[in-house]
């Protein structure tokens, strides 16, 4: 049961296309696992279809239905028969892992913790993280937004419990220790649109020059 | 959680409106196609009966989108070609593709509208809606460079023969909801439009509120969940 969704701006900002990609993938991993948000995200898509009806059109020129029919070249509408995809990752996830959890390239980053960076588009950044049963989850302060999107295990705070397609927003003003909760280690997909940190790795004054 | 517009709560009558349809109908005449509720409307001027229909060109729109993704009709399609076209070529050009870059994307745009076809589910979204999430993507793709993630598709449905009447609602609630977009302020209508268009900051969209939203958002709900029980 997923209790921590997304927020209003948040698909305001996906349906829109102007999040950084790397948000956009969280969002997509989300929506994938969730009914409510999907729903709340095909409603704002709503309103931009109503301002792609209230548009005054722009002429297409004579030919144009012609040669959209050429890009078709006779082929009829796809008849895809859909299966539903067994995994732990949804299919926008796998499609930047290049494959199902078992596929992530991790590099330990100490203390048990592993990450695997994701390629997206520069303004933000993705990652997954695999954090064992019981472990702080690392370096944990904030100069920007970060997302966290949890995909399987769980973390909890002082306040609160986040499970299996569970979104954490924290801002720079959150100050908390997350701790990935016993039984079984977290995964989860983190975004920021702040330049990464690494715990211990690679010594804070290298940041700046880091285009990750 | 459902949003009113004033005191008339468009969730509530449209349910009304479906249970008398149902209590009206010999057993199995419903669902009623679409098709026949739009000629009624066309035929009648009877405003009571007009209220019952969703509007015309949004009914239209769906009977052609169906006729593509079932029979490969290229009449419908060339129909859908004349209304979204050039709708689809302005809204690229308002968020900043030149006229010709604009006018190939309409085309690639129109292009996935007929492979994709049996995607399209008139039980969640108007055809405007639809066409609009392929246009904003060839957006983000043309014009970012960006890839744009996805969620994945619902593994069941659309269902072959969507519910007319499910349907039938969920255009009208469209409507009701571009009617509340025209009834708003010019400047508050024109940020939405400029979001829309790729032309706000995410710092700006975050301060978008009050998208009257919750009824639309409520049918489509209802809509996922009976595609779900349809599966198990
Ligand atoms: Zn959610």
């Amino acid at each position: 049961m997923i209790r921590h969704h997304l927020s209003d701006s948040l698909l305001t900002g996906y349906s829109t296309g102007s999040l950084p990609e790397a948000f956009s993938l969280l969002v997509a991993t989300h929506v994938s696992l969730c009914d409510e948000c999907r729903a709340r995200l095909e409603a704002q898509d709503a309103v931009g279809g109503a301002v792609l009806d209230s548009c005054d059109g722009a002429a297409m020129s004579d030919s144009s239905f012609a040669a959209t029919l050429a890009l078709l070249g006779g082929a009829s509408p796809e008849r895809e028969a859909r299966e539903p995809v067994e995994g732990v990752f949804p299919a926008p996830l796998r499609d930047y892992v290049g494959g199902d959890a078992d596929a992530v390239r991790w590099r330990p980053v100490g203390g048990g913790v592993r990450q695997a960076i994701l390629p997206t588009a520069k303004g933000a950044s993705a990652r997954l993280l695999y954090i064992p049963a019981g472990t702080a989850v690392p370096d944990h302060g904030h100069t920007g937004t970060e997302l966290t999107l949890v995909l399987s295990g769980a973390f909890e705070d002082a306040t609160d419990h986040f499970g299996p397609g569970d979104v954490e927003i924290a801002d720079e003003d959150l100050e908390h220790t997350p701790v990935a909760a016993l039984g079984e280690p977290c995964i989860c997909l983190a975004v920021t649109d702040a330049p990464l940190r690494f715990n211990g790795l690679i010594p804070r004054l290298l940041q700046p020059f880091l285009k990750i | 959680m459902t949003k009113s517009f004033g005191s008339f709560d468009p969730l509530a009558a449209s349910l009304r409106i479906r249970s008398m349809l149902q209590e009206l109908a010999i057993p199995g005449t419903l669902p009623l196609p679409i098709a026949a509720l739009m000629g009624r409307a066309e035929r009648h001027e009877d405003k009571g009966r007009h209220d019952v229909t969703a509007d015309d060109d949004n009914a239209k729109a769906v009977t052609w989108m169906l006729a593509v993704a079932r029979d490969a009709d290229q009449q419908a399609f060339a129909s859908l070609f004349a209304r979204f076209a050039p709708r689809v070529k302005a809204f690229l050009i308002k968020s900043g593709a030149t006229p010709s870059l604009a006018e190939d994307c309409a085309q690639d745009v129109m292009a996935t509208v007929w492979r994709k076809a049996g995607q399209f589910d008139p039980t969640r979204a108007s055809v405007a809606t639809w066409i609009f999430t392929i246009a904003r993507n060839r957006r983000i793709d043309i014009l970012r460079r960006d890839r744009r993630p996805e969620p994945q598709d619902l593994p069941w449905g659309p269902e072959p023969e969507p519910d007319q009447l499910d349907a039938m609602v969920l255009q009208q609630d469209t409507e009701r909801l571009s009617a509340a977009l025209a009834a708003l302020p010019d400047n508050q209508r024109a940020l939405i439009e400029r979001a829309y268009f790729g032309d706000l900051s995410h710092g700006e969209i975050a301060r978008l509120t009050g998208l009257p939203l919750g009824t639309i958002k409520s049918r489509i709900r209802l809509a996922l969940e009976k595609l779900r029980q349809t599966m198990t």
